[in-house]
């Protein structure tokens, strides 16, 4: 049992590289393949692989909407979001310096904006409803005459629920507000289309969507134009927004990636669904277990539930056959759970109880049925082993206990 | 993160998990923790006339690390004196445990149990405690 692997549930985290993208990419490294640098003009191994990446280029704009000029290559989305946000705070800084983000974004998202407010920058950070879904009211109420840029995800990491960027991005370009989007987690998930959609800036991520680790992309409005300062100077590439050599092995990569996701995902999302609904029916018989976040606007690989009065990490323990990630970063020396389902206003409790399991292109029935029996016997274990289900049993309320904290 | 064979030992095969009757004026009952920090740990004892603890039970909502200090103070506390007892310290439970630094806090909670619970059967022996202090849910840290 043990020299088996673990069941991968954990795509949200990341994806494994798709075979036929593995093979792309292996195309573009070696002496017999096309090894050369895009930016070379004088021959024909700079433009072998420039041809390459333009084309992997068409493939990302495909997916997404977008005019291929209209895409900037990354490192990944924690360098798009930077990118995204800094660049137009530091461009646009003349016109305000007021930025409005959610609690419940990603940390590249937050930290950034952490940065600027060292910078003299102003954030508001909104909370979210307890669905994890943001009230368009509240974001208008915090927009002012010197905010010059809202960040918003559309699917968030942790508990996959679906934000509305339309109406968002309506909002914003009625006041003439710059519009930022992390799409990390949407590619191949949500339908998107950048063409019609009221975005200015939208990050991406390959890894999410079945690429190799270490590639993203921004995308860059020109219709309206947006313009953004540099945070990496040097050769000049990518319109002077991102200097570096490209690195066409990892570009070929995404752009294989999300031509089979464009072509996949209708059929692909129906099938995650329905591996995602049958795992929540079968753990969902079990007493006191929660669903976190919305379940209709969300995406189809990702559940993340509750399971009282059993703590994250030593479920996590007990799953040891299953890959999966918990809400309650134990592990880190601040014992915080996560800042995501306090932000929707989940107990500390809940929050250090839940566990984000994500479904994806390998998932077999088999396995989510296997993962619902090790995790019904897990949770039936440390129940055992718990006071606090003890308690709740002796018809306790635990919120009437005065708990001495340490 | 990576556990110790002696923490995964303790977690998978847990020592001594139970409970023992609260009203028993031989049990002490220390509970500690707090479920908003995510751990509670209650340690119980079963004190004979002559000072000894006859028995320890434990149930711990918590991670790895906290459940194994837990059933390891179970074993350890088990045939000692109430100062022997008290005197066991979390830097003893956290080195035979191996645990990492950000883990310590698990051993600090398994000795707080330990001195909760024999500070509840003293108590509970020594003399009948004033009206007001007869909180059987109040926990001491």
């Amino acid at each position: 049992m043990s020299s088996r692997r673990p069941i991968y549930l954990d795509y949200a985290a990341t994806t494994p590289v798709d075979e036929r993208v593995a093979e792309a990419m292996f195309r573009f490294m070696t002496f017999g393949g096309a090894f050369g640098n895009p930016a070379s003009r004088s021959h024909s191994f700079g433009w072998e692989a420039e041809k390459a990446v333009e084309e992997a280029r068409e493939q990302v704009a495909a997916l997404v909407g977008a005019d291929p000029r209209e895409i900037v290559w990354t490192s990944g989305a924690t360098e798009a979001d930077n990118l995204a946000i800094k660049g137009a705070a530091h461009f646009y800084q003349k016109k305000g310096r007021h930025i409005v983000t959610v609690k419940t974004e990603h940390k590249a998202v937050l930290d950034t904006c952490r940065q600027l407010e060292r910078e003299g920058f102003e954030v508001t950070y909104l909370d979210p409803e307890p669905s994890g879904l943001l009230d368009l009211n509240k974001l208008e109420a915090a927009l002012r005459n010197d905010t010059v840029l809202v960040s918003v995800m559309q699917v968030n990491n942790e508990i996959g629920v679906i934000q509305d960027i339309e109406a968002i991005g309506n909002l914003t370009r009625s006041r003439g507000i710059l519009f930022h989007v992390d799409a990390a987690q949407s590619t191949g998930k949500v339908h998107l289309d950048l063409s019609k959609l009221p975005v200015d800036l939208m990050s991406f991520s390959a890894h999410k969507t079945y690429g190799p680790k270490g590639v993203g992309a921004l995308y860059v409005s020109r219709k309206p134009r947006v313009r953004l300062e540099a945070q990496m100077h040097g050769g000049g590439h990518e319109r002077g927004m991102r200097s570096g050599t490209l690195a066409p092995h990892q570009i070929i990569g995404m752009g294989e990636a999300f031509r089979i996701a464009r072509e996949e995902m209708g059929a692909e999302n129906e099938r995650l669904r329905m591996l995602r609904d049958r795992l929540w029916e079968g753990l969902s018989t079990m007493d006191e277990v929660y669903l976190n976040g919305d379940l209709e606007r969300r995406v189809a690989g990702n559940l993340n539930a509750s399971f009282n009065f059993v703590e994250g990490e030593s479920l996590i323990m007990a799953l040891k056959d299953i890959a999966v990630s918990s809400g309650s970063a134990c592990t880190s020396a601040s014992l915080e759970p996560s800042y995501v389902l306090r932000a929707l206003g989940r107990d500390d409790e809940l929050a250090h109880s839940s566990i984000r399991f994500s479904v994806g292109r390998y998932t077999t029935v088999e396995e989510i049925d296997h993962t619902i029996a090790l995790v019904t016997s897990a949770v039936e274990k440390l129940r055992e082993l718990s006071p606090l289900w003890e308690m709740h049993q002796e018809g306790v309320d635990l919120k009437s206990v005065e708990w001495v904290a340490h | 993160m990576a556990y110790s064979d002696k923490v995964i030992d303790h977690y998978e095969n847990p020592r001594n998990v139970g409970s023992l009757d609260k009203a028993d004026p031989h049990v002490g009952t220390g509970m500690v923790g707090a479920p908003a920090c995510g751990d509670v740990m209650k340690l119980q004892i079963r004190v004979n006339d002559a000072g000894v603890i006859e028995d320890a039970r434990f149930k711990t909502y918590g991670c790895g690390s906290a459940i194994a200090s837990s059933s390891l103070l179970t074993e350890w506390v088990k045939g000692k004196t109430l100062e022997e007892a008290g005197a066991i310290k979390n830097t003893q439970i956290a080195e035979e445990l191996a645990l990492p630094p950000v883990k310590i806090h698990c051993s600090v909670l398994a000795e707080d149990a330990i001195k909760a619970a024999i500070e509840d059967f003293r108590k509970k022996t020594v003399q009948a405690p004033p009206a007001d202090h007869e909180e059987p849910r109040r926990l001491s840290a």
